[in-house]
Order: C-alpha cells, then sequence, then structure tokens
C-alpha cells in the first residue's frame, strides 16, 4: 500500500463530495427554505443555503469551490425572489471565501468552532446583505435590525450542528 | 477569483436596476406606487427567473399536494364530526344574512342612482381564479409567495390578489403553471387607499419588517386607531372598496417628517395564507348573479315594508297628526331626537324601544324617576340626602 505524506492543514483535512450529493443537498436545503415557512412562518429567519454553503466551503477547504459554491446557491436563492440576481449570490460567494479560507486555520470538526464560524459567518451575511441593498442597489427601506439578526445568527447555529453532523457522512477524504 | 465573480456579479446588479421609461399614460398615483421590485423583470432576467422557478417549483406542488391529501383525509373526518351542529348555524346565519341585504338593498339602489347621475365608474369583480399556495421566496426580506395557477389559468402580471378577508397583493410575475404573488408587505409592494370613516386618501406600502404602513399622511387628529381602510381603486391594480384592514397605531415617523407612520393590521393574515383568489375580471355593470341577489333582497325589502305598512295601519299611531318628518340620524346611525318630549320609548334617543315617557314632574320628590342614585352608590347607615332634580 502506497504511504500517503501530509503536508499541510488542507492536504490532512481536505474532503470530496459525490456529485449527486452536492447537488442535491444545495437544492434539499433550498427547496425546505422555499416550503417550511409557508407552515411555520417563523422559520424563514433560519437560512438553511447559508448553512450549506459553509459546510461545503470549510470542507472542502478551497476558497475558489467556496466562492463559487456559495455564488451558484446565492444565485439560486435570488432567483425565487423578486430581488435583482447577484444580492444574495454577492453575499454567499464572500461568505464561501472566507469559510474556506478560515477552514484552513482551525479545526473545523469542532462543534464549537463550527458555533462560532457559523455565528460570524451569518452575521456577517448580514452586513454584507445591508450593504448591497443599502449603498449598491440604494433601497434606503431596508434596515439592518441587530436583534433580529442576533437571533437569526443563533438559530442557524442551534439548526447547523445536527445538519454537519448530516452532511459529514457523506463526506470523502480527497 | 473572488473578486472576479463579486464584479461579475455587481455589473449584473447595475445593468438589473436600470429603470425603463415609465408609460406616459399611468397615473401619477399608479407611478407613485410602483417600486423595482413590485416590476416585472426584463427579458433577460425573466428567462434566468423563469429557469430557477422552473426547477424548483415542480418539487414544491409535489410536496404540497401530498400533504394536503394528507390533511384533507383527516379533515374531512373531523368536519363530518361537526357537520349536523355546523350546519343549522349556518342556515341561521343565511336568515341573518338576508335580512341584513334586505335593509342595505334600498341604500345600495340609491348609492348606484346617485353614481349614474354623477357618471362615476364602478368597477365590479366580476371573475376569480382561485389559487393554492405552494412556496415562498424563502427569504425575509421578499415577501413574494408563489401560486399553483399561471398564464394558462388566465393569470397576467399586475391582476389583484384577494381573499374573503381582505387584500393579499398582486401578481408580478406569470410562468405557464405558476406564478409569483407580491404581498402588500413586502417594501416594493403599494396600494391606493382610503380610510373608511374619515374619507382620507393615502398609500399603503409594506416595509423592511414585513408591517404595512401609510407614510404619506401628516398629522391628523380626525384618524384613529381601529379606523376600517378600505382600497380606493387609484392604483388601477385592486377594485375599490376592497378592505385592506383596520388601523393599529399611529406614531410619527421619525425618519419621513412631518409624515406620520399608520402601521395597518391586514385584514387577511398574510403569514398564513393556504389559498387565494386571483381578480381576472372587473366589469362596469353589476355581474348577473350579484344582480340577481339585489332583486332578491329588493323583492324582500317590499315585502317587508308593505308587512310593516300593514300594521302600523292597524295600530293606533303615537305622533302627532302630519307630523311625518323621519329622526334625525347620529354618529352612530341610530336615531336621535333634541326633544326630551317627543321620545316615545324608554331611552333616550330611541323611539319606539317601550312605552311613552311620563313627563317630567312639576315637584320631584323621592318616588320620582331619576331622583335617587343607584344601590351600587348608596352606603349602609349614611343619613338620607334631599331629593334631586329628575335627570334628563
Amino acid at each position: 500500500m502506497a504511504e500517503r505524506s501530509y503536508t499541510s492543514r488542507e492536504e490532512l483535512d481536505q474532503y470530496g463530495f459525490h456529485p449527486g450529493v452536492t447537488v442535491m443537498a444545495p437544492l434539499v436545503c433550498i427547496l425546505l427554505q422555499a416550503m417550511l415557512p409557508k407552515t411555520f412562518p417563523w422559520l424563514i429567519h433560519i437560512d438553511l443555503p447559508l448553512i450549506a454553503t459553509i459546510f461545503f466551503a470549510v470542507s472542502r477547504r478551497s476558497p475558489i469551490a467556496g466562492t463559487v459554491t456559495g455564488t451558484l446557491i446565492g444565485l439560486f436563492q435570488d432567483g425565487l425572489t423578486n430581488h435583482p440576481f447577484g444580492v444574495d449570490g454577492i453575499a454567499k460567494g464572500v461568505v464561501g471565501y472566507v469559510a474556506a479560507s478560515i477552514g484552513f486555520a482551525v479545526d473545523v470538526d469542532n462543534i464549537i468552532n463550527r458555533v462560532g464560524l457559523v455565528f460570524t459567518l451569518s452575521m456577517a451575511q448580514s452586513g454584507l446583505l445591508y450593504v448591497i441593498a443599502h449603498w449598491l442597489l440604494g433601497d434606503v427601506s431596508y434596515r439592518f435590525l441587530p436583534v433580529v439578526e442576533l437571533i437569526s445568527a443563533a438559530a442557524n447555529c442551534v439548526v447547523a450542528i445536527p445538519m454537519f453532523a448530516v452532511l459529514d457522512r457523506f463526506r470523502i477524504r480527497d | 477569483m473572488l473578486i472576479t465573480i463579486v464584479l461579475l456579479q455587481v455589473i449584473a446588479l447595475a445593468m438589473q436596476v436600470q429603470r425603463p421609461s415609465k408609460d406616459a399614460e399611468m397615473p401619477a398615483s399608479a407611478r407613485a406606487m410602483e417600486d423595482a421590485g413590485s416590476a416585472p423583470d426584463g427579458k433577460h432576467v425573466s428567462l434566468l427567473r423563469r429557469w430557477t422557478v422552473t426547477a424548483m417549483t415542480p418539487l414544491e406542488t409535489a410536496v404540497h399536494s401530498s400533504s394536503v391529501k394528507v390533511r384533507g383525509a383527516w379533515g374531512n373526518y373531523v368536519n363530518l364530526l361537526h357537520t349536523r351542529q355546523q350546519d343549522a348555524q349556518l342556515k341561521n346565519e343565511v336568515a341573518r344574512l338576508r335580512e341584513e341585504e334586505a335593509s342595505f338593498a334600498e341604500d345600495a339602489q340609491q348609492g348606484r342612482r346617485l353614481q349614474t347621475l354623477l357618471g362615476f365608474k364602478e368597477s365590479y369583480v366580476t371573475s376569480t381564479v382561485a389559487a393554492q399556495v405552494i412556496g415562498t421566496s424563502g427569504s425575509e426580506r421578499s415577501h413574494v409567495l408563489y401560486l399553483d395557477k399561471g398564464s394558462e389559468d388566465g393569470l397576467k402580471p399586475e391582476m389583484a390578489v384577494i381573499t374573503p378577508d381582505g387584500v393579499v397583493g398582486k401578481i408580478r410575475d406569470v410562468f405557464p403553471h405558476t406564478s409569483q404573488l407580491l404581498l402588500i408587505s413586502d417594501p416594493s409592494s403599494g396600494a391606493g387607499v382610503i380610510l373608511a370613516t374619515t374619507r382620507i386618501r393615502g398609500i399603503v406600502k409594506g416595509t423592511a419588517t414585513g408591517r404595512v404602513e401609510i407614510d404619506n399622511l401628516t398629522a391628523d387628529s380626525r384618524i384613529k386607531a381601529g379606523e376600517p381602510v378600505v382600497t380606493s381603486g387609484g392604483d388601477l391594480v385592486f377594485p375599490r372598496g376592497l378592505p385592506v384592514g383596520t388601523i393599529e397605531s399611529i406614531a410619527p415617523d421619525p425618519l419621513h417628517q412631518p409624515y406620520t407612520a399608520i402601521v395597518i393590521k391586514t385584514a387577511a393574515n398574510l403569514n398564513r395564507l393556504e389559498e387565494v383568489l386571483v381578480i381576472t375580471g372587473t366589469s362596469a355593470a353589476l355581474p348577473p348573479a350579484a344582480a340577481q341577489d339585489a332583486a332578491t333582497a329588493e323583492a324582500t325589502q317590499d315585502a317587508n315594508q308593505r308587512a310593516a305598512d300593514l300594521i302600523a295601519e292597524k295600530l293606533p299611531s303615537l305622533h302627532p297628526e302630519g307630523d311625518a318628518s323621519p329622526p334625525a340620524a347620529g354618529a352612530d346611525g341610530k336615531p336621535v331626537s333634541d326633544d326630551p318630549e317627543s321620545q316615545v320609548g324608554g331611552a333616550v334617543g330611541y323611539i319606539n324601544s317601550g312605552l311613552p315617557r311620563p313627563k317630567p314632574a312639576v315637584h320631584p320628590d323621592k318616588f320620582t324617576p331619576g331622583t335617587v342614585p343607584p344601590a351600587t352608590e348608596l352606603t349602609p347607615g349614611a343619613p338620607a340626602s334631599a331629593p334631586q332634580k329628575p335627570q334628563e
């Protein structure tokens, strides 16, 4: 059996996914995101596609893959809203890039690190969306509501832990 | 890589938010209400959105229809348990509504006569398409729902969407089997409204937090919480007179002084929409079914009037001969008279509510009605006070 030598965290912990999982997992997240708030309106504060973006970015540890995955998920989300294409695309693209970059530096299999990462990136996405809507699109009605954003970020953390555990099962070591 | 992708999307955003020139024939009020998010997309953006929606809605429809079947089976069982009781209740309600309809028939007929005289163009809802909500936008910043009916069912952009409770929103984008409903709580949404009591006109808009507000009115002491709000018809989307909601609160708007933020509690529950009606046709004439109802109500009204006349002929009159003038109506619609001696009945302001009122006593004593305070105000053991002058 050939021996492998690991020289960095990227090589040590880099994972891949089956193409079916790569496509279906974000699609299921977007579908649930669109359907669940119809029955449970308060679930609108949870961002399942964001959690999927963070998971795939930190698992692959490739900023390019993270950016592309985040952008595609964000653009798909934009398609279901009445906003112009690119609002969520830019925000999730940046989140994917940052998540993959952080994945180099910290152990993202640790639950505490995962919670901290999801919370921070949820708040970062809210800030990015505010900047895009308020400054780029000139939508003065858009307001940054700190309490709501904090609650959303906390709710994302609660959902992210079991969701990461489920998605971990589909990881394949590269 | 990141910079390239972000830059490309920024350029794409800039191209999308370029506003097309407005239609010159569009009224100013309707133009004021239109926002970027409420207008249908351009050609290329529409294609992208169509692909996205086409990929997503079959899944949503499948999940929705299976959940409807499961809930329907359970609901049918539960409903059967209470059918007999509900049937009796509904029969009573129909009878009560028939009586009410008859009493409103004359007013409605008079209103239509006046509208004809003034050349006022009323629009009646003639056709609607019932649609089910199959999904949402999935974003808390976009108050958009997806319906299971599309262009093949006769839906078009800018059609008004209602429920039996009130206004819900309008159709934003239409696909062959699906359509996008923009709720009135979306920041890009708007509708012309009238405050039902004060007849003040305003524009109702959604906010980023999902509330519905009128933010183009200055402070006015006549506007009170609880006042109903109905559509004005000025936006050319919603027919006139549809209920929007009631005023929940009035407060100065710190961001848009000197205007006030009048928060509306919507008549329809926008968070729990299952089925909606899309208004696909309006007409200046009363629809046949409504016309038939009006004729029936008028006939009932005539029959009631004849019966009342017959009874009045057989009973002795309490009014002096020749005094046939109707009593003045109060603010609440109940008849009011200034002269207490002309009142007939036990309560001031209400005629025919009982026996004739006695004339006031010349020398009131403790037996005169109205001189003794009610028992709840009396103190045991306290000395008796002198009789007061009777209250009128």
